[in-house]
């Protein structure tokens, strides 16, 4: 089981003279899992850019096999066996899982020189690949009609149709479930049993951990550290990563809540989607949410923002009833919302940094009467509000958000905030996706709102986070609150077993 | 004529050719480029066409553009929310019959009274926003594609014009009225100060304005928008209003100049409209526009125009020509796009 099937010496790749890539060299041995982490920027992007043909290596050598392996192009990386599955999958959307399966070479047959494809046929090899994962879904549905974690499933099944000896995976779990991470798991696993090597991306160090069994270390381009996984624990990772000794992973609260309430919901019910909802949040305090995916998280931080309407119940902030469905009223009284997903809802892309700061706070910079945006003073403001979230960029003005890593994106969805000064957030995920420390100044920043009085939501999946940061953690199943525990009171087993409620669990 | 490797830092090595490409350079990627272009063009047919640089056809041209820059700046609105509004030539040509109507000496609503002519225009502008509302309205509330929406209403107010008149002429305008097509203020020629105060207003609006601004980051991104507060219907339908005031500008002015009340005024320069405003730079995708392209962009088509009448084309000729020079000005601009990507 240990023959080397891919081997890459001493790569190296710069942009514009920038080296992203310095003397990279990586062993995969056939049927094994290797785990490569390091912060955003650290290179393993453009790393995998190469072994899968989207880039080219300055130099350095890759062997696959015995052979030299230098793709033109994705489609020969794949024809030599590398399947590359991206973060942001590669599904057609509008087409059917069958149709995605051999959009590459549909198997055909002409009539009268006129391609046909032979549909029964992709049809039924479809189905095979499909069992393969265990995925029970049609191969005719459409992959619109898919959740993130199938979508997935239909992407390993897809290399394993094209025979790939060796599967890419980038952050593969970011959108998915715990239970359907947990699938993909024992998929991969089980692929791993068949002789299919892996290379697993991850920032979830736990998982990596956990899956893995060989990490490779990136920082600034080199390699910092690479071995079997028994070798590393989760404080060696971080500090190789980082390049300093973390002492600790959560910055301590500097604060703490008040006994003024800020937010107050009461018997808030949508059928089909929230169960009798209430809670007080204080200010000053940080209060958690955990739950799974689909356990109605999101739906309640949407409708307290007013995004969605609720049937029965009652929101009042700061001590006055909300009612009508309206992000712009709910702001105007003080609430701010960090959605989970920054690219959909958070950010204008396209648009620069400043642009994207001073949007919310727009109207409070319009002189009244001839309703002219001052646009100097709204600069100043925007430069501020960035530098209060230590926001790294080249420039606010000419940059524009797409351009910026992970961490800072956020950044720049949380200073948007930041100059209506509001006194409850509402926080979707606002540490998914980005690296260990953008995450830790995510934290330092939600801990600085709470010391100047604002009531923070924080909307997780990752337990360790909520327990980190919090003073009192919900625990949301089914639409319904399943439990509610202080700081002193944290217990990650109790909060998995409210979460996935008892019965589930063995 | 364009060196070809410009976005190419690496190579620029010998010292020689650096000055001109820096300059080149300055020149493809200023937003002042299809002013650049419009002059390039104007400097190549001259000398086939010498009639072109005459004072007269140099006023024609500039009274020519003034309509079209009227109806293109509110059409600028509505691009930049990444919507489009198809309607606006049946806007010109109901708010010419409806103004006409009130205001015709042959048996016209108030016809010979002082007010005829401020009801009458009145009346456009009215018609103009209202038609906008009802578009604006149907996008934003009931989330109809603007396609269709402004398609369908294009159709129903054209028919409806041409139905009201039995597609008759109304003539018999006061002259008062007709006096805002050729009068002038001193020097200052009336359709010239209407376009002017319309530009500037629409100027100051997109970019200094809450409300511009909000429709900028509804074209870059309308959920994200509406999380940050914008005010996402009230917005789109204010942009669709405005494009239909700005036509009903453009009737005001072409039914002055040609002194008639017409059913089927405009109904040809819809693509002009359009082609206007994207070739001055803004995207059918939204998010990126200003005005002053858009002035850039109406002259360069307005001088395609009189050039190719000036070189005694036929008809056919000209749209055979326009349409290779409309392409042209495109490829140029994906390239310059593509450029300026690479940098």
């Amino acid at each position: 089981m240990s023959d080397t099937i891919l081997e890459c010496r001493n790569v190296t790749k710069s942009f514009f003279g920038v080296p992203v890539l310095r003397n990279v060299s990586l062993t995969l041995k056939a049927g094994r899992v290797l785990g490569i982490v390091g912060e955003n920027g650290a290179g393993k992007s453009t790393l995998m850019n190469i072994l899968g043909g989207v880039l080219r290596a300055d130099s350095g050598s890759i062997r696959l096999g015995g052979r030299n392996h230098a793709p033109q192009n994705p489609a020969e990386a794949f024809r030599d066996g590398i399947a590359f599955i991206h973060q942001e999958l590669n599904l057609f959307t509008n087409l059917s899982v069958a149709e995605n399966m051999f959009i590459a070479a549909f198997p055909k047959t002409r009539i009268v020189r006129l391609p046909l494809i032979r549909r029964r046929e992709i049809r039924e090899k479809t189905r095979a690949l499909l069992a393969s994962v265990d995925l029970h879904v049609s191969a005719e549905s459409l992959v619109e009609d898919l959740s993130p974690g199938e979508r997935q499933m239909v992407e390993i099944a897809k290399a394993l149709g094209a025979e790939a000896r060796i599967i890419i995976l980038d952050e593969p779990t970011t959108s998915l479930s715990s239970r359907e991470t947990q699938r993909l798991f024992s998929i991969l696993q089980r692929l791993r049993g068949q002789g299919i090597s892996m290379i697993y991306i991850s920032h979830n160090l736990g998982d990596v951990l956990r899956l893995c069994d060989d990490i490779l270390i990136l920082r600034d381009g080199r390699v910092v550290g690479e071995g079997p996984k028994e070798e590393f624990t989760l404080e060696r990772m971080i500090s190789l990563m980082v390049g300093r000794s973390m002492d600790q992973l959560y910055p301590s609260r500097s604060a703490r809540p008040s006994g003024e309430i800020v937010l107050e919901v009461k018997s808030l019910s949508e059928p089909g989607i929230l169960e009798n909802i209430a809670f007080q949040l204080y200010k000053g305090e940080i209060l958690g949410i955990s739950g799974l995916m689909g356990s109605g998280r999101t739906e309640l931080a949407r409708i307290l923002f007013g995004l969605d309407a609720f049937e029965r119940g009652e929101i009042l902030l700061n001590g006055e009833p909300l009612k009508r469905c309206s992000p712009h009223k709910r702001i105007h009284r003080g609430m701010a919302f960090l959605t989970e997903d920054r690219r959909v809802e958070g950010l204008l892309m396209n648009a620069s940094v400043e642009d994207n700061i001073a949007l919310v706070s727009l109207p409070s910079f319009a002189r009244a009467l001839p309703g002219l945006v001052n646009r100097p003073e709204m600069l100043r403001a925007a430069g501020r509000a960035a530098k209060a979230v230590r926001l790294q960029c080249s420039s606010l003005s000419r940059q524009t958000a797409k351009t910026l890593s992970g961490g800072n994106q956020q950044k720049v969805v949380l200073a948007k905030w930041l100059l209506e000064k509001p006194s409850v957030f509402v926080l979707d995920e606002p540490t998914r996706g980005i690296d260990v420390g953008a995450k830790f100044e995510v934290y330092r920043i939600m801990d600085e709102l709470a010391a100047e009085g604002a009531g923070i939501l924080f909307i997780s999946s990752e337990i360790e986070e909520l327990m980190g940061m919090c003073d009192r953690i919900l625990v949301m199943a089914y639409g319904e609150i399943r439990g509610c525990m202080a700081r002193t009171q944290f217990d990650k087993e109790k909060i998995f077993r409210d979460a996935l409620m008892e019965n589930l669990l063995p | 004529m364009l060196p070809k490797n410009h976005g190419n830092a690496t190579d620029l090595t010998s010292s020689v050719p650096v000055r001109s490409r820096a300059v080149w350079r300055r020149l493809l990627f200023s937003e002042h480029f299809v002013l650049y272009l419009s002059v390039l063009y104007f400097l190549a047919v001259w000398p086939f066409a010498p009639r072109l640089a005459s004072p007269r056809n140099l006023l024609d041209i500039f009274s020519n553009m003034l309509p079209l820059l009227s109806v293109a700046i509110g059409q600028t609105f509505v691009l930049v929310t990444a919507g489009i509004d198809l309607s606006v030539t049946s806007i010109i040509a109901l708010s010419s019959v409806f103004g006409a109507s009130v205001m015709t000496s042959d048996g016209g609503l108030l016809s010979g009274s002082i007010l005829a002519v401020p009801a009458g225009i009145a009346v456009m502008l009215a018609t103009g926003v209202a038609i906008g509302l009802l578009n604006g309205t149907a996008i934003a509330r009931l989330r109809m594609p603007p396609f269709m929406v402004t398609l369908t209403t294009m159709m129903f107010f054209s028919g409806f014009a041409v139905w009201l008149t039995g597609s008759q002429k109304i003539s018999g305008l006061p002259r008062a009225f007709v006096g805002l097509g050729v009068g002038s203020v001193g020097f200052i020629p009336y359709p010239f100060l209407i376009a002017a105060v319309l530009a500037t207003a629409a100027h100051v609006t997109l970019s200094q304005t809450v409300v511009g601004r909000w429709i900028y980051a509804i074209g870059h991104n309308a959920r994200a928008a509406r999380v940050s507060g914008v005010r996402v219907n009230r917005t789109v339908v204010f942009a669709y209003a405005a494009s239909g005031f700005c036509a009903a500008v453009a009737s005001v002015l072409y039914t002055a100049r040609l002194e008639t009340g017409d059913p089927v005024l405009g109904q040809r320069i819809l693509l002009d409209i359009i082609a206007a405003v994207v070739i001055g730079g803004t995207s059918l995708f939204g998010g990126k526009g200003k005005v002053l392209w858009t002035v850039f962009g109406v002259l360069f088509i307005t001088l395609i125009d009189n050039s190719l009448i000036m070189l005694e084309f036929s008809h056919f000729t000209i749209m055979i020509v326009k349409g290779a020079v409309i392409l042209f000005a495109a490829l140029m601009d994906a390239l310059r796009n593509r450029l300026l990507a690479a940098q």
